[in-house]
């Protein structure tokens, strides 16, 4: 059935809802409400008790939900924007990363922090940033994006079987943006391993998150013959999926919605060079947001890549 | 004629001591105990007091890491300990040596855990591993006595933290949560007027911390956290009203006696006689005047505790510090269930690294 990426979600929520008594959804509004982006509809009537509406307090739904977890059960928590993970970001840093080490492995933290993130949806301050380098700098968390409907459903139910915490960032521009074929039925991704989405030979163009869109547009306006690979988890990273293509193609640019400076895609470029600089034709350019705090919407357009600055990226890199 | 402006609530806070200073019990407030179980009390403040001490000590002689004493502190730990059962939560600070002793923990663990060694920690689950970060665990005792409700299983949380703590965010919004959702769970503030150098006063302007739990919807109670009876009393009621849903904040007045930790000399913001005001309240000795008013106390019966712990103590330590520390490829063993591979190669780095150095 062809859906858009809130209802695949939804429809993961749903079926592990159904499988597994100990999964809990909780957050603000997330209950009789649904959730302000609606990814959590009908589960308050669906699964009573378990869908639940928490005071409005971040720190408390991620460290009371780290509770949980250490006595049986399997919270997935919703913080209503990724700007707002920081009031839980002590939680999450120093507990959710750490339980499973601080405790010699005895006690483990199965559990997600759901959060929509990234910009192009004319939003308030705080309500548009790419947070998932903090995250994977925590060190013992994963960290997951998905790219679209498909994706969004296999990657979340994989990230609820997970034995590990999950960060769960799911892009709200492309929440309704378009419709995919999405199985009824109970599928898993597996985390830590990139999506090979095209086939090339001269390029390889690394993403994740709603700027594979981006670069798909992009080649469709200008074609090229690239691979593009979506990340779909940050951490673990899938260097290698990366290093075989760039193997082949010898050039690469990382499409990344973050700011530049200490960036995941800074990263990737970064282990691009230390780990096949003899394949390379040409340096690895970074196709990001600017190095500023996210700009009040009347400007986000101007902040956020565009079709413009990869193609620019892509002559920069194939003119070596 | 309509009244506009009246006092629409009013509130009070209760105080429990049962013994006073000179041991004197209240016997309409006796918790029912017998001779022998308050005597289990006592020998586990005595190996509290005792074991903190040797702790210190081999902190000094560089036999393990950083330590944080709990002298003064053990009516305030071995008393709320006590008074749960086995399947019961705690969730402890890096302050609670005593409540570890009292729950059972393994004695020769308890010394490695302070050699900075995780692998202590096994076969421990209803203990939490010491948690650093002030005031963040309150939220994960909310969480664990919230997960026993959901199941019907009736199991409580008590939750550990000090004075300074009740200035950190976390710890009000799990005093939130737990009003808000009626969450088992026994939040057990050791108001020992010190965070680090910062006295009590500071914190706050509230008179007691007790009161903040009225703001929240649910029981404070203000106990003399140096009467071992009344801390245990204090508990069971808490213990009570947590299977009926209803957390409680308990604030035990007591005294750090000794530095914050052993990297710190608390004789830079405190005077002796600040200290030595705390002497006559002693938690121990208390108790020990006590006995001697029941007619249960003989030199005896003190020396052969003493010497009771003394020997638990050196073994415990003896065993503890053999303990050869973990082989340094366990640091990527317990970060995710499965070693990711980036783990896997950077093991190979640090095992390179080993190589060249042999």
């Amino acid at each position: 059935m062809k859906m858009h990426m809130v209802a695949a979600l939804n429809q993961a929520l749903d079926q592990a809802m159904a499988k597994d008594k100990s999964v809990l959804v909780m957050g603000e509004d997330v209950g009789v409400d649904g959730g302000v982006f609606r990814v959590t509809e009908g589960l308050y009537q669906k699964y009573p008790g378990r869908s639940i509406d928490t005071p409005l307090a971040e720190s408390a739904i991620v460290g009371v939900a780290v509770g949980l977890a250490l006595n049986g059960m399997k919270p997935i928590c919703e913080i209503q924007f990724s700007g707002f993970t920081y009031q839980a970001f002590g939680q999450i840093k120093q507990h959710l990363a750490r339980f499973r080490q601080r405790s010699d492995g005895c006690m483990t933290l199965p559990m997600i922090v759901r959060a929509p993130c990234a910009g192009g949806i004319r939003a308030l301050e705080h309500h548009s940033e790419s947070p998932e380098a903090f995250y994977v700098h925590c060190q013992g968390l994963k960290v997951v994006m998905p790219s679209g409907p498909y994706d969004a459903k296999g990657l979340l139910l994989a990230s609820i079987e997970d034995p590990d915490p999950v960060m769960f960032f799911e892009p709200k521009s492309i929440y309704r943006a378009f419709k995919e074929e999405v199985p009824e039925d109970y599928y898993t991704i597996p985390l830590g391993k990139a999506n090979l989405v095209r086939e090339g030979s001269k390029l390889t163009i690394v993403t994740w998150g709603a700027m594979l869109r981006l670069v798909q547009q992009t080649l469709e306006a200008n074609p090229m013959d690239a691979d593009v690979i979506d990340m779909r988890t940050l951490a673990p990273l899938d260097m290698e999926t990366v290093l075989t293509s760039i193997k082949k193609t010898g050039r690469a640019i990382v499409v990344s919605e973050e700011t530049r400076a200490g960036s995941m895609a800074g990263d990737i470029a970064a282990r691009i060079q230390e780990d096949a600089i003899m394949h390379l034709d040409a340096p690895v350019i970074r196709v990001t947001s600017f190095d500023i705090p996210f700009p009040q919407f009347a400007l986000e357009k101007y902040h956020l890549p565009n079709v413009k600055r990869v193609q620019a990226a892509i002559a920069k890199v194939m003119s070596y | 004629m309509v009244l506009i402006r009246k006092v629409i609530k009013t509130f009070g806070v209760e105080y429990l001591q049962i013994l006073d200073e000179e041991g004197t019990i209240d016997e309409s407030l006796r918790p029912d105990l017998t001779e022998d179980r308050i005597k289990e009390i006592y020998h586990l403040m005595v190996l509290a007091r005792m074991f903190d001490e040797k702790l210190f000590k081999l902190q000094r002689m560089g036999k393990i890491g950083t330590y944080a004493p709990i002298k003064g502190q053990e009516a305030a730990q071995i008393g709320t300990a006590f008074a749960i059962s086995k399947d019961d939560w705690t969730v402890p600070t890096f302050r609670e040596f005593g409540v570890y002793l009292a729950r059972g923990a393994d004695r020769v663990k308890l010394v490695q855990v302070w050699n900075g060694d995780t692998r202590a920690f096994h076969g421990d689950a209803k203990n939490l591993p010491v948690a650093i970060p002030v005031g963040s665990q309150a939220l994960h005792g909310v969480g664990i006595a919230w997960a026993s409700k959901m199941r019907g299983e009736n199991k409580v949380a008590l939750t550990y933290f000090g004075d300074g703590a009740t200035s950190e965010g976390d710890v009000l919004e799990a005093f939130n949560f737990a009003g808000a959702f009626g969450i088992p769970v026994i939040f057990v503030c050791q108001d020992n007027q010190w965070a680090i150098s910062t006295p009590r006063k500071v914190q706050t302007a509230a008179e007691t911390i007790a009161q903040k739990a009225i703001a929240f919807g649910f029981k404070g109670l203000q106990v003399d956290g140096n009467d071992v009876l009344a801390v245990y009393a204090a508990t069971k009621e808490a213990v009570e009203r947590a299977r009926k849903g209803e957390p409680t904040l308990l604030e035990l007045l007591t005294y750090r006696m000794s530095d914050h930790t052993t990297s710190d000399d608390a004789s830079k913001y405190r005077t002796e006689a600040d200290v030595h005001a705390w002497d006559s309240k002693d938690p121990v000795l208390r108790l020990e005047k006590f006995f001697r008013k029941q007619g249960w106390w003989t030199d005896d019966y003190g020396a052969w505790v003493r010497s009771e712990c003394e020997k638990e103590i050196n073994d415990a330590v003896e065993k503890g510090l053999a303990i050869p520390p973990p082989p340094p490829e366990d640091m990527f063993s317990h970060i995710f269930a499965e070693m990711i591979p980036d783990h896997k190669r950077q093991l190979e780095e640090l095992k390179a690294e080993l190589g060249d150095a042999q």
